[in-house]
């Protein structure tokens, strides 16, 4: 039986192969360590992680590269700026709609006398920023959301929000781009992004153990690095550098992987974000009417609507728990998706599937129409029964 | 013999400042390359832009506004 991929929510398959060659080159050509040695390969080795750096820069409209950090997934990036950012006695706000890489921090920062304010989305998972602009108080520092929940692929009001947090003197506006980065537009400027966390291998097409951080000019004043070790720079000293972007980045990094993740970037760049875009919301929207015909025995939770979505899709059949149905998916089908609580318990909370948790289907670039009839076709059958 | 060009480099705060100085100077046209630091400059085990020294203006000028640090010493 084939299988059928439908998990890219949580890492996309297959990769391009451009990809994996660009791995296998700089392994066989290059492997050297960068930033280390002078020599003529580790400077090559240093220019794979700068190309990668600019290749990020391009996709967020982030004029100078040397502020991306490189880390090695978006809970990384997501930990270097909460935990490095936030104090006791500051106050944060988030929302319901968070994944644990953003709660988990959040929730430990609180035990340790930082104030936090979660706010509640709607039953479909779309924040109201009027809600959000209503929890500011004098010592708020931050506002942390994710830009597309993914439980229900519902896309926040990230623009709308930067504004918001833009009049407030003082308050750093960090975004979880973990399930949108490379799947819709992303422009730190335009929207008034200070600090924005992403993931390489989810839709950057980059393998597992990449991601980045950025970090917007004079931010990194007010934040302190979680590691500290060896950066190839100022050798001399054994105090950690100050500056970007090797205050944040001690230890050989993942250089084969960055290559990777350089190679799916200059992918989509080729590809084009809005091609990109257009596919996975028609293999949504084709997926969401069809749900719609079995409307009486499977409930779908989220917008139910591919232009407020990411190629994600929750439900749950009537009578049928979410880990039988993926279980069923798999043997009879060859579909692999997710079913349960996603690592985001909060967001299953705020949309009413908790503790049981829903059916994730989540699309990507190399699905096709027919992955999609299919899925139909095997969720009909269960449903039937 | 024609007497070798005369050489400077410029050092930065680390290779990621080095390879982004390295693309702008290339990008103005600049005849440059990435090297060791010499010994006698620093112990750091980093890399520096070497260019012709007649370029020092030149390189000024296209590394201002871009890089807030780096100092440049003839070879
Ligand atoms: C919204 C969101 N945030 C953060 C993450 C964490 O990504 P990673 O596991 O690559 O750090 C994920 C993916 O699992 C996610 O979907």
């Amino acid at each position: 039986m084939k299988t059928i991929y439908l998990d890219n929510a949580a890492t996309s398959y297959p990769k391009p192969s451009e990809m994996i060659e660009a791995m296998r080159i700089f392994q066989e050509n290059i492997g050297a360590n960068p930033g280390r040695s002078g020599h003529g390969r580790s400077i090559d080795a240093g220019r794979t992680l700068y190309e990668t750096r600019e290749a990020l820069a391009k996709l967020f409209h982030i004029d100078d590269p040397l502020r991306v950090v490189l880390t090695k997934n978006s809970t990384e990036a997501l930990n270097i700026a909460l935990l490095g950012a936030l104090r006791p006695g500051d106050h944060v706000i988030t929302t319901g709609m968070e994944h644990n890489s953003v709660m988990r921090p959040l929730r430990h920062l609180e035990s340790h006398g930082i104030e936090l304010s979660v706010v509640s989305s709607s039953p479909q998972g779309e924040l109201d920023p009027a809600d959000l602009s209503k929890t500011f108080r004098k010592n708020t520092k931050m506002v942390v959301m994710t830009h597309a929940s993914n439980v229900t692929g519902t896309i926040q009001p990230v623009a709308e929000v930067g504004r918001i947090v833009r009049e407030k003197d003082g308050v750093m506006f960090c975004v979880d781009a973990a399930q949108t980065a490379g799947a819709l537009p992303i422009d730190v400027e335009a929207m008034n992004i200070d600090l924005l966390a992403v993931t390489g291998h989810k839709s950057l097409f980059g393998p597992q153990g990449t991601g980045a951080l950025f970090i917007r000019e004079g931010l990194d004043k007010r934040i302190a690095p979680l590691m500290m070790g060896g950066t190839g720079s100022r050798s001399e000293f054994e105090m950690q550098p100050d500056f970007m972007p090797d205050k944040y980045e001690s230890g050989t990094p993942n250089t084969p992987g960055y290559a990777g993740l350089c190679a799916g970037l200059n992918l989509i760049a080729k590809t084009s974000l809005e091609a990109i875009r257009q596919k996975e919301m028609s293999l949504t929207a084709r997926f969401l009417d069809g749900l719609g015909q079995m409307r009486s025995h499977v409930a779908v939770f989220g917008p139910n609507n591919a232009a407020r979505q990411t190629a994600v899709v929750s439900f749950n059949i009537q009578d049928v728990t979410p880990s039988d149905a993926a279980l069923f998916f798999e043997e009879e089908y060859g579909i692999l998706c997710r079913p349960g609580l996603h690592c985001a318990p909060s967001a299953h909370r705020n949309i009413g599937t908790f503790p049981q948790g829903t059916v994730r289907f989540s699309f990507g670039f190399y699905n096709t129409k027919q992955d999609v009839d299919d899925a139909l076709t095997a969720v009909g059958r269960l449903a039937a029964r | 013999m024609t007497a070798p060009t005369p050489q400077a480099v410029a050092l930065f705060h680390s290779v990621s400042h080095a390879l982004r100085a390295e693309k702008i100077a290339k990008a103005a046209g600049i005849a440059c390359r990435l090297i060791p630091v010499p010994r006698h400059l620093s112990s750091d085990c980093g890399v520096c832009l070497r260019f012709p020294l007649a370029e020092q203006s030149a390189i000024e000028q296209s590394l201002s506004n871009q890089i807030d640090y780096y100092e440049i010493f003839p070879l």
